[in-house]
């Protein structure tokens, strides 16, 4: 193998890159905010008693894990503004589609963290006479966080790396932004293995971050 | 008038779907009487001690507390509101089998949670208050440890001053000894004494007969949903008149009466 690395290019042109970075850790940002706390409240939602709450959030659900985001993407950007009056932009798109892949599979997260704390704990609960919500908050939600951590840390990462699916859009992300690097040098190689690097180098410390929260979340056993 | 009951069941019926599990139940439990209900599994002890905090709704029937009716009556049945039945439980306490602490509190925090929380006292009312009731069961230098560094005794006494720091002006025991090591039972059993020495009213279902005869004021005797049988252990424990009773008490040869 005699391959020529081209890193040089990509280095000259890295403020293109960053430009990217920066699109791509502010869909980031809101993608994983909406994400985890919308699906907080259709979870809630899954697993709330009357009928007409459970249903429309089940079918949220379900609707949402079985269809591919990057579809989601192109069809929030190209149906939406056909059907209601609202100027569509690359970047609410892409927003739309990966908040809600997100909260549907976070919804499942949250609902399964809540099923997971056994009867006993709402029976002592109610014994004291909490309502509801007190006991929600009190005594499910801060031992089923602890549990949900792990496969939440994982829906945030799902959502940094969705982010490149905005480059569908023509969304000026890092993949987008990788792209035109690519193009101009005919360096794709060189230009795509620096893309993945960096996003490492941005995942990794909030991964880190996650297991800090863990262990102080774990601290009663 | 009488001496106003603490808590009065009147005709109280529970169904499960088509099983009946209570079959029209009428108790009175007079402040300060230590009630002991016994019954051999399936009779529907847990589910009478649970439709007196309403833990359970009754089916048919009537609750009181303290002389005032539970629930509003409409069109010949009762009506049951949210609120009403919270309040209501924080002045009947309960202890379970499996202790159920909150797991993610120390001892204190489990004590005084439901003081903060629901009754909406100070943090630092709530926390002498709840020193007060761990020292009572004799746990004041647990205070900071959290339940899954507490033995199971312990673990149910911490559960007692859980419930006692609501001030509770009954206390319900639905088997709190069941699932304890036997080397642990004797603590918890003698918290419970101490209890119904202070002039606790409460009412235990428990198989520790020999408890059962020392500390009760009556005994009831629960078979398929009805109290076939009550009064003093003395009388109960002791010459049973029902059949029923006569073979449940057999089935425990470790108690022996005092002669
Ligand atoms: N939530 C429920 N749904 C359906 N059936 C129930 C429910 N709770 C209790 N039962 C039934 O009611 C009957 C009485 O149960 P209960 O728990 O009151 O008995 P128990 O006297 O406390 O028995 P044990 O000594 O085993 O605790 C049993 O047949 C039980 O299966
Ligand atoms: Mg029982």
């Amino acid at each position: 193998m005699n391959y020529q690395w081209d890193f040089q290019t990509v280095w000259e042109n890295f403020d293109v890159l960053w430009i990217g970075l920066i699109g791509t850790l502010k869909i980031f940002s809101v993608t994983v905010v909406l994400g985890l706390f919308g699906g907080l409240i259709v979870g809630m939602g899954r697993y709330a008693r009357p009928i007409w709450i459970r249903g429309p959030a089940s079918i949220f659900v379900e609707f949402f894990r079985n269809t591919p985001v990057l579809v989601q993407i192109i069809w929030f950007y190209f149906a939406l503004p056909i059907l209601v009056p609202i100027n569509v932009s690359p970047f609410l798109a892409a927003v739309l589609g990966i908040s809600l892949n997100t909260a549907a599979f976070s919804a499942e997260i949250y609902r399964g963290g809540i099923q997971s704390i056994e009867p006993g704990q709402w029976e002592a609960a109610k014994a004291i006479g909490m309502n509801y919500a007190q006991t929600m908050r009190r005594i499910i939600l801060p031992q089923a966080i602890k549990r949900m951590l792990p496969p939440l840390t994982n829906r945030g990462i799902e959502a940094f790396k969705m982010s490149t699916l905005a480059s569908v859009v023509a969304y000026v992300e890092t993949l987008n932004q990788a792209k035109l690097i690519a193009s101009l040098n005919f360096n794709p190689i060189e230009t795509y293995s620096v893309v993945a690097f960096a996003f490492f180098v941005i995942l990794y410390p909030l991964v880190q971050a996650t297991y800090v929260l863990e262990r102080m979340f774990g601290k009663s056993d | 008038m009488s001496a106003e009951a603490v808590v009065e069941v009147r005709g109280l019926v529970k169904r499960f779907g088509d099983l009946e599990v209570l079959k029209g139940i009428d108790l009175k439990v007079r402040e300060g009487e230590t009630v002991v209900l016994l019954g051999v599994s399936g009779s529907g002890k847990s589910t009478l001690l649970r439709c007196i905090n309403f833990m359970e709704t009754p089916t048919e029937g009537r609750v009181f507390e303290s002389g005032k009716l539970v629930g509003t009556e409409k069109n010949g049945r009762m009506v049951y509101r949210e609120r009403e039945l919270c309040a209501l439980r924080t002045r009947i306490g309960m202890v379970f089998q499996h202790f159920n602490l909150f797991p993610h509190m120390t001892a204190l925090q489990n004590v005084m949670e439901g003081q903060t929380t629901v009754l909406r006292e100070s943090r630092e009312a709530a926390e002498k208050n709840a020193i007060e009731q761990l020292r009572r069961v004799g746990l004041e230098d647990k205070a900071f440890e959290y339940p899954a560094r507490l033995s199971g005794g312990q673990k149910q006494r911490v559960a007692i001053a859980r419930a006692l720091s609501m001030n509770p002006r009954v206390m319900l025991f639905d088997e709190v000894t069941s699932a304890l090591d036997p080397e642990l039972v004797g603590e918890v059993l003698k918290a419970i004494r101490q209890l119904a020495d202070e002039g606790m009213t409460m009412i235990i279902v428990t198989h520790e007969l020999g408890f059962a005869y020392h500390v009760a004021d009556r005994v009831l005797f629960l078979d398929g949903g009805e109290i076939i049988e009550q009064g003093p252990p003395a009388e109960i424990l002791v010459k049973p008149e029902t059949r029923r009773a006569k073979e449940f008490l057999e089935g425990h040869s470790l108690f022996k009466l005092p002669d």
